[in-house]
């Protein structure tokens, strides 16, 4: 395996009383998939939270790349390489497709505001030279040729799609995606894994992923990380998981719980 | 840098955009030389076009950003007395005084001045004030607005009592009027290139992007202080200019006159002509500036015919006149001339 991308020690937060996320500790490697998964309410996306500077953590850290993260503000978590996708789409629905991509390149793109202004000639460059890049992009999700629709008319597979393109534009290492099969059917969710296929072959960055379809989760992830109430419970080869008792015990519930649900 | 591409098209449409500019001010000149334009009609010229400076402006923070901001004249008031004192100052110093090209430069460099401390301000101002959204953020920039406006009341230099007085000054009077019907319209069109070719850059997408969604466009690694900063600093700095273009067209100046009533009605002619679209702005500020002074002669009904053309747009059109769409005057060229037209406009049409 390549370099350590993501490591978290002993990350924690806690809202009041309460310990949303508590002691989570990952590695991930260059080119992994690590599947994060958990019932509703463990604490999942508040851990894609934590590590996209969304909130602060109130213990432990984390670093990508060996680059320590605390602190630091989601614009600049961006910069440094962690992207995201959201649970509940977030596109600028206005915007064209080809728009919300190079919106995401926009902090690659170099021209200063009289650049843009006057429109000097690194204007007209870096503008067809991103468009190019924002159309190479949206060519493996199939969405080239839809570059100039409205993101809000497209239909809701590839506004998911649309988003991971827009999350890959901003040229990270590390790819959170959160819930990306979510309301897909079952032929969306297998383009959906082809496309992340592609990706993981042709940019080689790692990625965290949150999907509450399990067997998409054994088919892709390397490994699989499951928390509950905030803790994590388990950590390990998806075969490991599957049999793990802890982990059925969470999502089933446990044994003393069940006997009292009547029947 | 040495092979500087521009597109083809791009630059057909400058030279379009050029000509219809240059055809506009050739009709102006020649109203003007020929004396088929009173003063008066002259007047309603200047007001209509420190109206479109302030709307387009405007738009860049209360259309593309989403941001409703109602302290702008504020900024305005701030750019009038900054450009009022300077050439004033410049005028007893004996500097650049003399009809023609002396006394243009001195009220350009009054306005420029005027604009920038206007930007500064609204720097000032909108670190703490973008941290709210929406009504709040209204409600914010109402209440800077309003103690600019107070504090200005107050200056002794600016025709004030001064603060222990606790009583409004007089005006500011004998500011000449050097605002040249020529001059400004020059400046309007310079304001309007800007403002587009800013929109229509990384800069104008980050902003259109925030306006869909902070939270996204934050997760894009934008940073969205920075940019709602700026969009608001190019709003106070272009409120600053027509501050500065009226100041020498009126000659004198009376802080009570900059009040949020003033700024309410720029923001009126933003979402009229549509959020998010200059040419929307430009037509509501011509529109709504004109539309009182040609409706005099009904005396008391203006104001409810203006009010009831407001309420039928917002009724039937609740995107404003324009939407987000944008003139072209290349589009309208080669649909004239037949030349790759369909295709072009049908692609735009797409686009929208």
């Amino acid at each position: 395996m390549g370099e350590l991308i993501l490591q978290a020690k002993h990350l924690g937060i806690s809202f009041g009383g309460l310990k949303a996320v508590d002691d989570f500790n990952i590695e991930i490697k260059a080119g992994e998939l690590v599947g994060l998964i958990g019932p509703n309410g463990a604490g999942k996306t508040t851990v894609f939270n934590l590590l996209t500077g969304v909130y602060a953590p109130t213990e432990g850290a984390f670093f990508l790349c060996g680059e320590k993260m605390n602190g630091k503000k989601t614009h600049q978590v961006v910069q440094s390489g962690i992207a995201r996708t959201f649970q509940n789409i977030r596109l600028f629905k206005s915007m064209t497709v080809l728009e919300n991509v190079m919106v995401a390149y926009g902090m690659s793109i170099k021209y200063k505001i009289p650049g843009a202004i006057f429109r000097m000639g690194s204007y007209f460059k870096e503008e067809a030279e991103y468009r190019e890049k924002a159309l190479d992009l949206l060519k493996i999700f199939d969405l080239d040729d839809k570059a100039d629709y409205i993101a809000d008319n497209l239909p809701y597979g590839q506004q998911r799609k649309l988003e991971i393109a827009r999350a890959l534009a901003t040229g990270m290492k590390l790819l959170l995606l959160d819930e990306p099969a979510a309301g897909m059917n079952p032929t969306e969710t297998a383009d959906l894994l082809r496309c992340i296929n592609i990706i993981r072959e042709r940019f080689g960055i790692a990625i965290l992923l949150i999907e509450h379809d399990m067997s998409l989760v054994m088919k892709i992830c390397e490994r699989i990380v499951v928390i509950d109430y905030g803790v994590t419970i388990a950590q390990g080869l998806p075969e490991e998981i599957a049999s793990n008792q802890r982990v059925i015990a969470a999502y089933l519930g446990a044994d003393e719980e069940e006997e009292d649900v009547p029947c | 840098m040495i092979d500087v591409k521009i597109p083809k098209e791009k630059k057909k449409g400058m030279i379009i955009n050029l000509a219809g500019v240059l055809l506009l001010f050739g009709v102006l000149v020649v109203l003007c030389e020929t004396g088929m334009l009173s003063n008066y009609i002259k007047g309603i010229l200047m007001v209509c076009g420190i109206a479109v400076i302030m709307a387009c402006s405007l738009n860049i923070t209360v259309g593309y950003m989403g941001q409703i901001a109602l302290g702008d004249c504020g900024f305005m008031a701030i750019g009038a007395y900054t450009a009022a004192l300077i050439t004033k100052a410049m005028e007893s110093g004996g500097i650049l005084v003399g009809a023609g090209a002396p006394n243009t430069l001195r009220f350009l460099i009054g306005t420029l001045a005027g604009g920038i401390l206007a930007a500064v301000f609204g720097v000032l101002v909108g670190i703490p004030a973008l941290r709210l959204r929406g009504d709040y953020l209204a409600i914010i920039t109402l209440g800077f607005g309003e103690i600019i406006r107070v504090i200005i009341q107050n200056l002794k230099f600016a025709g004030g009592k001064g603060f222990s007085e606790g009583q409004a000054g007089q005006a500011l009077i004998g500011i000449n009027r050097l605002a040249d019907l020529y001059v400004v319209f020059w400046i309007v069109v310079l304001t309007v290139v800007i403002l587009f070719t800013f929109v229509r850059s990384k800069y104008g997408r980050a902003i259109i992007a925030i306006r869909n969604d902070d939270i996204a466009a934050g997760a894009s690694g934008l940073n969205t202080t920075f940019y709602k900063v700026l969009a608001f600093t190019v709003s106070a700095f272009f409120a600053g200019i027509a501050g500065g273009i009226f100041a020498h067209y009126i000659g004198s100046l009376n802080a009570a006159s900059f009040g949020w009533l003033k700024s309410t009605e720029y923001v009126i002619m933003v979402v009229f002509g549509g959020m998010g679209s200059l040419t929307g702005s430009i037509i509501a500020a011509v529109v709504l500036s004109a539309l009182p002074e040609a409706l005099r002669s009904f005396s008391e009904y203006r104001m409810l015919v203006y009010s009831v053309a407001l309420v039928l747009v917002m009724i039937f059109k609740p995107t404003g006149l324009l939407g987000t769409y944008e003139f072209s005057l290349l589009r309208l060229f080669n649909r004239i001339t037949g030349k790759s037209g369909k295709k072009l406009a049908d692609k735009k049409q797409e686009v929208k």
